[in-house]
């Protein structure tokens, strides 16, 4: 990546400026989705820029929901959605959808399954 | 896109925490949470009429909306998180996108400020959400009746209303537990009012 001359650099910069302005991303992505580092990801030849390195170093251990990398980057939510879509898309991550339990969406026998699951977990904690 | 990793599917769940502010949201996460609660801070741009009664401002507004939440691994392949939402009860476009495919909700209750919650119930009816009502006992004082509680914020007798401690682990376990309880005897009433 080349930057021009009047890039601003630092961290006193506009959040949006680490997606170049953009604030649609290419994947809508939901808060609780799971994100993985894949193997492209972790062989780091296909990184453009810090960003892309510390999300790649975050979801290459344990799975990371979107919520949580904009958390640890301390950036706003809308970043992180733009930052992951685009690495999504050039396969340096897997991107695992929630589970949605809306009452008239989804596969009833699926989302019951998962529910009883669910249960089963807390009652161990 | 043959992942050897994919051999199950990963995927995750979220309960909504809600309540007024300061009534103990990010405390009840923290209570169960395998992290310590992280925030993260969503940029909202909305056009402010309807937000404000400010329509002399035809543009938008940019408002910056925190939110804390935590985690629990259920298992390797699903996780699930609890989302704290913003105390701040004017935000429902916030709101939109975290009670979208949520399990369900606990509305967290301070019997000192009843009415601060109203308007979360209003919204998780008008959503189709299912909900709970968890009353936090402050230093374990059970200073209502459950029934005069449920009487005051005139919801359904399915509602489940519940003491709660949200300091406490064990408390805040069994109040999950009860969601998603209500949650699975929902459904299986609706299976049944099919046939």
């Amino acid at each position: 990546m080349v930057l021009g001359g009047d890039e601003p650099t630092g961290s006193l910069v506009r959040p949006y400026a680490v997606t170049r302005g953009r604030t649609r991303p290419q994947l809508e992505i939901a808060l609780e989705a799971l994100v993985e580092t894949t193997a492209r990801g972790r062989s780091g030849q296909f990184l453009g820029g810090r960003e892309q390195k510390v999300i790649v170093d975050l979801c290459g251990g344990r799975l990371q929901s979107l919520a949580e990398i904009a958390a640890r980057m301390e950036v706003p939510l809308g970043v992180a959605r733009v930052l992951v879509a685009d690495m999504a898309a050039d396969g340096l991550l897997a991107v695992h959808e929630p589970t949605g339990f809306d009452a008239d969406g989804g596969d009833e026998s699926v989302g019951t399954e998962l529910l009883e699951r669910v249960l089963s977990g807390l009652r161990r904690l | 896109m043959n992942s050897p990793a994919d051999t199950s599917r990963v995927t995750s769940a979220k309960i909504v925490i809600a309540g007024g502010f300061g009534v103990g949201k990010t405390t009840l996460v923290g209570s169960v949470s395998e992290i310590t609660p992280l925030t993260t801070e969503a940029i909202m741009t909305s056009a402010s009429e309807g937000v404000d009664d400010n329509n002399l401002v035809p543009d938008k507004a940019t408002t910056t909306v925190a939110m804390d939440f935590g985690r629990i691994t259920i298992d390797q392949d699903l996780i699930l998180y609890l989302f704290g939402t913003p105390g701040q009860t004017r935000f429902w476009f916030m709101w939109d996108e975290l009670v979208r495919g949520a399990i369900g909700a606990i509305v967290l209750v301070d019997t000192r400020r009843l009415a601060d919650c109203f308007s979360v119930i209003d919204f998780f009816e008008h959503r189709k959400l299912p909900y709970l009502v968890a009353v936090n006992c402050f230093d374990g004082k059970q200073l209502h009746d459950l029934n005069d509680i449920r009487d005051a914020l005139q919801i359904s007798h399915d509602v489940p209303v519940m003491y709660t401690d949200a300091r406490n682990r064990e408390s805040t376990k069994q109040v999950l537990i009860k969601l998603v309880e209500y949650v699975l005897s929902m459904r299986r009433t609706r299976t049944v009012g099919v046939h």
